[in-house]
């Protein structure tokens, strides 16, 4: 009965990994019509007026250091961002001291997030897909029970975790690795990564995959030939959600690589550094574009194809 | 042959070492992504072989293939998250090496010393205004912005939050609020110039007032150092990341409202405010639901935010900033076991109802 929950209920309920994940349901719901009208609009000069106050509360805070970012140092202590029509110069030598200089040498820290994302969002995407198969196309005894344990570990908050697996690296004597933090964010991303897939999998018409044992074709060839294909928009989505959550990740990173500069990422030193720094804008400023920037095209550059392999995904068979 | 088998062993020994220490000690770039690469090819390789092996061949019998699929899966989650969890909440009841037990003391402390109390009683305020002010800002924004000509970007721009760490959302933040001490040089121009856009709009208004002639007094702050008020400045941060998760699962759902009920409505002579109270509200209300519990979720996990901008510092802290305090900045391992456990008892209602109210509007449609 559970492994056959609904699609847009299952994405809705998303506890462990933080809300980027919830735009699944979001573009689910979207799916529906996007012609049907509820024109409930407060169409009133008052009303545009707050959109466009909302619009520039959300937008200027960000502009603002983005502005700062490229003045000089004089400029950004003596003067607001405001007054940068007064005061119109611009360098990029923050990003230059930012990234390469003694003080913040954040270049060494860009390499660092670049390793730790990408295995992180590739090892758990590749033992949930095994996963999830089993659970959607191989009959067992205790299955449901079994899924269901998964899909609730959801709600396992991951501080409960930490400190017993921080002894449990010391005692492996992986500490102060890359291990650590790629072991800790695959094994968290897991119940739901599973789960998300196996519902997608569940999708597929079983009478393809029927069709296709008749024909003699084995686990592989079906996860291969059949699955793989018709999963590739959702393992895609995932893809991006975990890999915006693991670059952006704070807690995992500090409580594993807090101390270790060859294995910290970027937040883990910018956050440092918001401390330690504290006036120096034009470092922090700077430093906090070079940790944006990345998933900041991640996202805008893949908002649609990941919109439309929701889409795609979500077309019951 | 004594020797030389003892001379294969040291071999092998210096051999292991050495990848051993390939493996774990990555210290410059090319290093660290030849590491990366060869970690991901040979986990790919392995988890091919597991496919092949029990995957590929039709006589390998179920237990086999059970155990290649689902076990590497299960595996992990009862090393990352089963046997942790328990252990955290065994360690809860030990003291603060985890060498004597101590029964409840430690969540007696947490629910009765006042500093904690206080962590509390913030954990509290974030986790009720948070969602509710994402909620309600994401949900007026969307149906502001609802087919206008300007939906996508305006969408965008409130959204983008979502895609920065939380971190250099704080950063973003402290930024607004920066303070400079208030002075003024003989000729009336400010010593200090603020540069903190937040300060700098209580200075333009006390001028602005002081030119309607009334003098206010009113003086830039040191925003993230005042209590209580700073947290509620750290909550702004919060909502601003999460209102655009709102809006975009609201905005989508008010989009789903069949036409035909808001024409029906409309018919009846429902419109502007009416149409929002009647029709709208009613019709997103799982959403919502489903929005504001998530939102909530994220909220009492908050972490990010608060250390980055104080530290848990000058009353500020929450419970999974406690928590990291405790555990890691103060040793104090039992009483960080206990937070991390209040805070897993405390999203587990707000699960519940998540799930229930999924459940109920399912049945619904």
């Amino acid at each position: 009965m559970t492994e056959q929950i609904p699609l847009e209920k299952s994405d809705q309920l998303v506890v462990t990994e933080g809300t980027t994940l919830n735009n699944v349901a979001a573009t689910r719901i979207a799916k529906l019509s996007r012609s049907s009208v509820a024109r409930a609009r407060l169409a009133s000069p008052w009303g545009s007026l707050l959109a466009i106050v909302i619009a520039i509360i959300w937008t200027v805070p960000t502009f603002g250091l983005l502005l700062t970012s490229f003045r000089p140092e004089a400029d950004i202590n003596s003067t607001g961002w405001w007054n940068v029509l007064s005061h119109p110069s611009f360098t990029l030598s923050n990003y230059n001291e930012a990234l390469f200089g003694s003080t913040t040498n954040l270049a060494n820290y860009f390499v660092n997030s670049v390793v730790i994302t990408l295995p992180a969002v590739v090892i758990p995407i590749s033992l949930a897909l095994l996963a999830a198969y089993a659970f959607a196309w191989i009959e067992f005894r205790g299955k449901g029970i079994l899924f269901v344990a998964v899909f609730a570990l959801q709600i396992v908050p991951i501080q409960v975790t930490l400190i017993p697996l921080l002894t449990s690296y010391v005692n492996l004597k992986l500490a102060g690795s890359f291990w650590t933090i790629w072991l800790s964010h695959s094994m968290f991303a897991l119940p739901l990564a599973i789960f998300l897939l196996h519902n997608f999998m569940k999708d597929i018409p079983p009478s393809l995959i029927e069709a296709a044992r008749i024909d003699g074709a084995g686990h592989v060839q079906i996860f291969f030939r059949i699955l793989l294909p018709l999963l590739t928009p959702a393992i895609a989505s995932f893809a991006i959600f975990q890999f915006l959550w693991v670059w952006n990740d704070l807690l995992v990173a500090l409580t594993f690589a807090g101390g270790t500069p060859n294995v910290a990422p970027l937040t883990v030193r910018i956050a440092e550094l918001s401390g330690t720094l504290g006036a120096r804008w034009y470092l922090l400023s700077a430093g906090a574009f070079i940790s944006m920037v990345i998933p900041v095209i991640v996202f805008l550059g893949l908002q649609r194809y990941f919109v439309r392999g929701l889409l795609a995904g979500s077309v019951k068979g | 042959m004594g020797d030389f088998l003892h001379n294969v062993g040291l071999w092998i020994a210096y051999y292991w070492e050495q990848l051993r220490v390939w493996l774990l000690d990555a210290t410059d770039p090319v290093h660290k992504f030849a590491l990366m690469l060869v970690v991901m090819v040979v986990f790919a390789l392995v988890m091919g072989g597991i496919l092949y092996f029990v995957g590929g061949s039709r006589r390998m019998p179920r237990w086999a293939v059970l155990a290649g699929f689902v076990g590497p899966a299960l595996l992990a989650l009862g090393f990352g998250l089963v046997y942790p969890a328990v252990r955290t909440m065994w360690s809860s009841l030990y003291d603060r090496t985890s060498t004597n037990y101590v029964g409840f003391d430690n969540y007696v402390q947490a629910f009765t010393q006042n500093e904690f109390q206080l962590v509390l009683r913030n954990t509290l305020i974030w986790v009720v205004l948070v969602p509710l002010l994402s909620t309600g800002i994401g949900l007026m924004y969307a149906v502001l912005v609802d087919r206008t000509r300007f939906e996508r970007v305006a969408k965008t721009l409130v959204f983008l939050p979502m895609a920065i760490s939380m971190v250099g959302a704080s950063i973003i933040w402290k930024f607004v609020y920066d303070y400079r001490a208030y002075a003024l040089n003989p000729d009336g121009s400010e010593q200090n110039p603020q540069i903190g856009l937040l300060n700098q709009m209580i200075v333009w208004l006390r001028r602005a007032l002081d030119g309607l002639g009334i003098h206010t007094g009113l003086e830039p702050q040191q925003i993230l150092l005042n209590a209580p008020s700073n947290t509620l400045f750290l909550i702004i941060v919060m909502v601003w990341i999460q209102t655009g998760f709102a809006m975009t699962v609201l905005s989508a759902s008010i989009k789903a409202i069949p036409a035909d009920i808001v024409e029906a409505a409309r018919l009846d002579g429902l419109h502007g405010v009416k149409m929002f109270r009647y029709i709208t509200i009613p019709s997103i209300r799982p959403a919502m639901v489903v929005v504001i519990t998530t939102i909530a979720m994220a909220t009492l996990k908050v972490f990010d935010v608060v250390r980055t901008m104080t530290g848990g510092n000058f009353r500020t802290s929450v419970v999974a900033n406690e928590f990291y305090t405790q555990s890691f900045r103060q040793g104090n391992t039992g009483l960080g076991a206990a937070l991390a456990v209040i805070l897993f008892v405390m999203v587990i209602p707000i699960v519940f109802y998540n799930v229930r109210q999924m459940r109920l509007s399912e049945e619904i449609r």
